[in-house]
């Protein structure tokens, strides 16, 4: 009955049909956050097209339009909706700039951490033995480090090793390597419990019995039924990596002010924030705010309806 | 029983309270950067001297109005124009409890001569130390010296004794990234002493009890410095009552330091001049695309300069305080007109055309360093320079970072184009020349070299004929600002705020004198 349900519907009306549409159409946290993060992503890898300035073109700049402020404001000027920084660049322009560099930053890394942690943990619960053990007190010791000194750590290694000519340009997958090395252990766990169910039920004892390769029943067999908590830990770890992406930042140690990121731009901000220039870091702050939050909402939902037994 | 138990440890209580209130009193001081050594003779820079002067003395030195006063010497004559007498105070003992006596200035003065010390041309031409008693000390000059006192003013004199049992009797080597004894401790004749030195994060100062002079305020006990680079940070800890004293209050948030019921700010004209410096001597930039050097064309060096729109840094980085420069000297220098200081037209169409004419049409490449520790907004003012030199399409790359970094590797010769600031603390042009243009000068990095400023830095150092010097200042000011070796970019203002109940006299050198300190 359901093959002949496939084969008659195409993808899009099987996912109109699944429960997961249904859940989605239903909630609507899911769609606003879903609605928000598809705004800033479309308006973040499109910058170039969606903002009338470029911050980073010099002669496009004037100085003396520094520190305009936004334009419902008694000084403000039309063209600069959110105000202007103190080099003259729009703050809306150089915030869509600086949070696709945040959002690439976040995905590679948590794309990093996902593809490692899940290959150790799957392996391990496969595997099981002295593999598992080590594998699993590797990452009992990850866990016991602070994902934001791990961070700083490899940072710090990087400048060692790496010349400064280079570091500006590194400086990105320095800082998506550090993200993603301290992330990887939710992974590894989530995905060795799931494996460890997984691998004693019967269609891998089949596969296993007509001859199957381990790696083809891990990757073929086991990995797409272990995939819905892995998504749910993917998704939220996104905000956590962009979050730790801006917190380096912040701090001086990520990207470059050259190349501003959401974090670099509440850095340069914070400098004016006594003098009442509040919306040169307000803005970016209450931009990564939404982002953070949409992004966990949209986890949050998803963790709801991938997990079977918190369906009502 | 237990009533007389209570009124005595009220009474210990209370004379505890009483006692730590009247006399232990601190000053908690911040600014952006720390002093870069503890070694006096090492480094000739802004704040490491003003750390060095709460400890160390010179035989005279500049007070409040900063005109020049006896310190170490209670009086000199000249008994020719070659050779002066210096007679030294008697009793002044260094905070060891060692007695200060002509070997240990003798000793000081041919340190601070040393190939190692940066103060060497500061004193280049005292050519002879002599000690004449325990109490006299002899300078002989190569050639008659006007500006002798000025430069000895910071010369600090440090003990022999110290120096020899701690290995220190040679300046520290700064620049070749040495470390001494004598760089992180101190030991001079001076009102304080340190007790507690960990760079970049806290110095605190004790009171000298061996000191000879006199306090203003007696209850003033230690002087803690806690640098605090970032300046919201600065300013934060200012307002929340954790530091009592900025010596560099960012400019953005002066009026919100000033509208603090409990705190207030005073400005005044510092003596000192941003500017930029561009290397005219390397045959290609190390930074350049153009496989050339193209400042070596005084149209490039003009272009730059009037692509620079001075007013908007004035307005929009300074907020007002500063004033725009046109030669790398101030009011109060001798040497210094109001004609020279006018600057040439922000024009950024000739600006094109000079460069176009020049042979670089399309710009240029080029490397901008830049320190993010010292001068007031000085990362904010370069990138501002970054904006504006990119509409005539020099395409400058900043690369700003901490002072102490900033200076060494200026001093390695691996800048193309970097800011540096120059004050100038013995207020006659010489001094400007003898550093920054005089032919292979230590902090000359624009590698400027004319024959006849050279002859008239001579004229200078000897000329005692007042008019002839002057003439010579004059001419050789208008030389270098023909050929625009350097880009000046304008003259600082520096702010102090403090709490309230604070005073520390402001001074335009933008050294604070403790001794001067006072509670309100």
């Amino acid at each position: 009955m359901l093959q002949v349900d496939n084969k008659t519907l195409n993808s899009w009306e099987r996912l109109r049909d699944s429960d997961i549409y249904f859940s989605f159409i239903k909630s609507p946290t899911a769609i606003v956050s879903s609605v928000i993060l598809l705004i800033i992503f479309f308006c973040s890898f499109f910058v170039e097209f969606v903002t009338p300035h470029n911050p980073f073109d010099p002669a496009s700049l004037s100085l003396m339009e520094a520190f305009t402020p936004p334009s419902w404001t008694e000084d403000g000027m039309a063209k600069f909706i959110l105000g202007t920084d103190g080099q003259g660049r729009d703050m809306l322009s150089t915030i869509l700039y600086g949070s696709r560099i945040s959002l690439i930053v976040g995905f590679s890394a948590i794309i990093f951490s996902l593809i490692l942690g899940v290959s150790l943990g799957l392996t391990a619960g496969y595997f099981g033995g002295k593999y598992e053990m080590i594998v699993m007190r590797l990452t009992d010791v990850q866990l016991t480090v602070p994902s934001i000194l791990m961070a700083l750590l490899v940072d710090g290694i990087a400048r060692g090793i790496i010349s400064r000519e280079m570091h500006d340009e590194m400086a990105i997958y320095v800082l998506i390597f550090a993200i993603g090395i301290s992330e990887w252990p939710q992974f590894a766990r989530v995905s060795r419990a799931a494996t460890l169910v997984e691998k004693n039920k019967d269609y891998v004892s089949a596969s296993s019995i007509i001859g199957v390769s381990n790696l083809l029943i891990m990757f073929k067999h086991i990995l797409p039924n272990i995939m819905r908590p892995i998504l749910v830990i993917g998704t939220i770890g996104l905000a956590l990596a962009i979050i730790a992406e801006s917190t380096l930042s912040f701090l001086g140690v990520g990207v470059p002010p050259t190349t501003p990121s959401l974090g670099t731009l509440i850095r340069l901000g914070n400098d004016f924030l006594f003098s009442g220039e509040w919306w040169i870091t307000f803005f970016p702050a209450i931009f990564l705010v939404i982002l953070a939050f949409s992004i966990n909402l949209l986890g949050d939902w998803m963790r709801d309806t991938l997990n079977p037994r918190l369906k009502k | 029983m237990k009533f007389k138990n209570f009124i005595k440890i009220f009474f210990a209580i209370l004379f505890v309270f009483v006692s730590t209130h009247s006399y232990a009193k601190t000053i908690k001081w911040s600014m952006q950067g720390d002093s870069l050594t503890l070694d006096p003779h090492a480094q000739n820079e802004g704040p490491t001297t003003q750390v060095s002067r709460q400890v160390y003395e010179a035989l005279v030195t500049r007070g409040l109005d900063m005109s020049i006063e006896p310190q170490l010497a209670t009086d000199w004559k000249t008994t020719d124009p070659n050779t002066w007498v210096f007679n030294l105070r008697k009793g002044v003992k260094f905070s060891d409890g060692t007695d200060m006596t002509a070997k240990d200035v003798v000793f000081s003065i041919l340190r601070a001569k040393q190939p190692t010390s940066d103060f060497k041309e500061y004193i280049s031409t005292i050519s002879d130390v002599k000690e004449i008693d325990n109490y006299t000390v002899q300078v002989s000059t190569s050639k008659p010296n006007p500006i002798l006192l000025n430069q000895l003013s910071n010369i600090f004199i440090m003990s022999k004794k110290w120096s020899i049992d701690f290995g220190a009797t040679v300046s520290q080597n700064w620049d070749g990234g040495e470390e001494t004894f004598s760089a992180t401790n101190a030991m001079g004749t001076g009102p304080f002493k340190i007790t507690l030195r960990e760079p970049n994060t806290k110095t605190v100062f004790e009171r000298n009890s061996n000191w000879w002079g006199s306090m203003k305020d007696n209850s003033l006990s230690e002087i803690h410095l806690l640098p605090i680079k970032n300046s919201a940070t600065r300013v934060a800890a200012l307002l929340s009552g954790e530091v009592d004293l900025v010596t560099d209050a960012p400019v953005q948030d002066l009026a919100r330091i000033g509208n603090s019921a409990d705190h207030e700010v005073v400005s005044t004209a510092q003596m000192r001049t941003i500017f930029l410096g561009m290397d005219q001597a390397a045959d290609k930039l190390r930074s350049g695309n153009t496989g050339d050097n193209p400042f070596k064309k005084k149209e490039v060096r003009q272009a730059l300069y009037q692509a620079i729109d001075i007013e908007a840094i004035k307005k929009k980085v300074m907020r007002g305080l500063s004033e725009p420069a046109g030669i790398i000297t101030f009011p109060g220098v001798n040497g210094y007109t109001q004609d020279l200081d006018k600057r040439l037209p922000y024009d950024v169409d000739a600006a094109k055309k000079l460069l176009a004419d020049a042979g670089y049409p399309k710009g240029f490449d080029v490397e901008l360093r830049c320190p993010n520790d010292r001068y007031v907004n000085d990362e904010a003012i370069c990138t501002a320079v970054v904006g504006m030199l990119g509409k005539i399409g020099v395409n400058v790359n900043l690369f700003a970072q901490t002072k102490s970094k900033h200076f060494k590797e200026l001093k390695e010769d691996k800048g193309d184009f970097y800011m540096l600031g120059w004050g100038v603390p013995t207020l006659d042009s010489h001094y400007v020349f003898h550093y920054l243009y005089e032919s292979g000068a230590s902090w000359n990095k624009v590698n400027f070299s004319n024959s006849e400023v050279d002859a008239a830095i001579r004229v200078m150092e000897g000329e005692v004929d007042l008019d002839k010097r002057n003439a010579a200042i004059a001419n050789a000011w208008k030389i270098v600002k023909d050929d625009i070796s350097y880009l000046p970019l304008h003259h600082q203002v520096i702010s102090w705020a403090t709490k309230k109940n604070v005073d520390v006299p402001i001074r335009p050198n933008n050294e604070p004198l403790f001794r001067f300190a006072s509670f309100k």
